[in-house]
């Protein structure tokens, strides 16, 4: 199940486990990415925390924990290929998965539609 | 890149409906809505530019136009040379220059080119600033010269080691031009006024035309598949690998024209012993600072990581501690060189002797990444000279 957040971030929860990235939306409007940075393996951070940063050729722009929890895994094919990001941003482009504390959170995220009206 | 911000309505240009036709991103800069992007992107539009040929937008620019009220050119080029240390009397006919606006405490208040078309001097300066150079120049030389700002006239950058293949079967007397010549010709039955100059890197135009005539002439321009529009983002990433300051970051009032690295543009005959020493506005203060040597110097910079620096990012000696050695102006990535580029001012004493490279540090997210201080451009110039 994938639900966003109104920084343009979604979260897809399978398990305590959620997998987070930015929307097409999002790479659309940053542009061309040319540099991705991830935070550390097993970092614990807190909803609303700035824990990677992208920089398009324009901009730096910081990515937010949606949810608190543990950094479980990072996506070096973005660090490599920041362009990844930008052609499959809800899919191959993930950012960095997550152990979420409480995964009740989740439920309090946007739904789909709840995004889309925010576009 | 910045922009302006202000509660005033944003104003348009003649090719903002094409703009948005081509689906650009627009955001406000210098008061215009202006595309920063088409739909390829800032990295494509980039290269495009690079290896065939780019058309800007660039009519948010201020163009004016000056004769001297005597009727004699002389006059009005004299008049010029009190705000400005360029050798404007010694600019032939069909020459274009680039040349600072000073201050009275040795800054710069704008950067401009000037040209001589042989009965007047057109003067291409930034959007920013135009309001303030044409106040400017009415007070200081209203009194010897006509000072005619042409809101009517857009103006075009047509870039690219393709653009004089490109302009050729429609004006063919464009393509003998050399770079920084000027001359007024006939476009589609417009007349323009022509300068082969840019702020690319690249071989091009820059080209002067009715406002009304804009939109047509450049959609007739973009039936040629050479031919791609090309956004402000693509702009700031082909001048920055250039080297070329842009007026707001890398130049502004507290930053003096030697500090700048533009000695360049003070000829011998504005120098002191010059036949015409000095005379331009802060000319005392900035004619010894080019004798004594500046305490900062404008730089290239490249991080050694992949991670992009940018403006105002502050630069250091060591990876830890110390105070601040320089600041970083304009910096981003840039798609020819295939990584992050910089320019920033370094105190003079932490540079290093002409073409060796000293390693100092960014400080960036709260570490310090290591930067190479190098020479500008990032990228051959390739000028019809």
């Amino acid at each position: 199940m994938t639900k966003y957040t109104k920084d343009h971030e979604y979260v897809k929860l399978n398990g305590d486990a959620a997998t987070i990235g930015i929307t097409h939306h999002a790479q659309d409007a940053l542009g061309d990415l040319v540099f991705v940075e991830l935070p550390a393996l097993g970092r614990k951070v807190s909803a609303g925390e700035a824990i990677a940063t992208v920089e398009s050729v324009k901009a730096a722009s910081d990515v937010y924990a949606p949810l608190s929890g543990e950094i479980t895994a990072v996506n070096q094919a973005i660090i490599d290929d920041p362009g990844l990001v930008n052609r499959d941003p809800e899919d191959k482009g993930w950012f960095f998965v997550m152990k979420l504390s409480n995964p009740a959170d989740f439920d309090g995220l946007l739904t789909e539609a709840a995004y889309k009206a925010l576009l | 890149m910045s922009s302006v911000a202000s509660d005033l309505p944003l104003l348009c240009t003649p090719l903002y409906d094409l703009h948005l036709e081509r689906g650009a991103k627009m955001a406000g800069f210098a008061g215009y809505d202006m595309p920063i992007q088409y739909p390829s992107g800032i990295i494509k539009e980039h290269l495009h530019t690079r290896f065939h040929a780019g058309l800007f937008d660039v009519a948010h620019m201020g163009q004016i136009k000056i004769t001297a009220k005597s009727g004699h050119l002389a006059d009005a080029q004299a008049a010029l040379e009190s705000v400005l240390p360029a050798d404007i009397l010694g600019l032939k006919r069909g020459r274009q220059v680039y040349s600072q606006f000073t201050t009275a405490s040795g800054g710069i208040s704008d950067d401009l080119m000037v040209a001589n078309y042989g009965d007047f001097i057109l003067l291409v300066v930034n959007a920013g600033g135009k309001m303030a150079d044409n106040a400017m120049l009415q007070q200081k030389i209203g009194d010897r010269c006509h000072i005619e700002y042409l809101s009517e006239r857009a103006l075009i950058a047509l870039q690219g080691p393709l653009a004089a293949e490109c302009l050729a079967p429609h004006a063919p007397e464009l393509k003998k031009m050399r770079f920084m010549d000027v001359r007024q010709s006939v476009l589609w039955g417009s007349d323009i006024m022509v300068s082969r100059s840019g702020y690319t890197g690249e071989d091009g135009y820059e080209i002067s035309l009715p406002a009304h005539a804009c939109d047509q002439i450049v959609r007739k321009l973009l039936t040629d598949p050479r031919v791609n529009l090309i956004g402000l983002g693509a702009r700031d990433s082909l001048r920055l690998e250039a080297g070329l300051c842009l007026y707001g970051a890398d130049l502004d009032q507290t930053t003096s024209p030697i500090e700048a690295g533009l000695n360049w543009s003070l000829p011998k005959i504005r120098r002191a012993g010059g036949a015409r020493a000095g005379g331009f506005v802060g000319s005392d203060i900035i004619l010894k600072q080019l004798a004594a040597g500046p305490a900062r110097r404008r730089v290239g910079l490249q991080p050694q990581d992949r991670a992009p620096i940018r403006g105002g990012t502050l630069l250091y000696q060591s990876e830890q501690g110390g105070t601040a050695i320089g600041t970083v102006t304009s910096g981003g990535f840039g798609p020819s060189v295939g990584a992050p580029v910089a320019m920033g001012y370094v105190k003079s004493e932490f540079l290093p002797p002409l073409a060796t490279k000293t390693q100092i540090f960014a400080e960036l997210r709260g570490r310090r990444i290591a930067v190479t201080i190098t020479q500008l451009p990032f990228v051959p110039l390739r000028y019809a000279k």
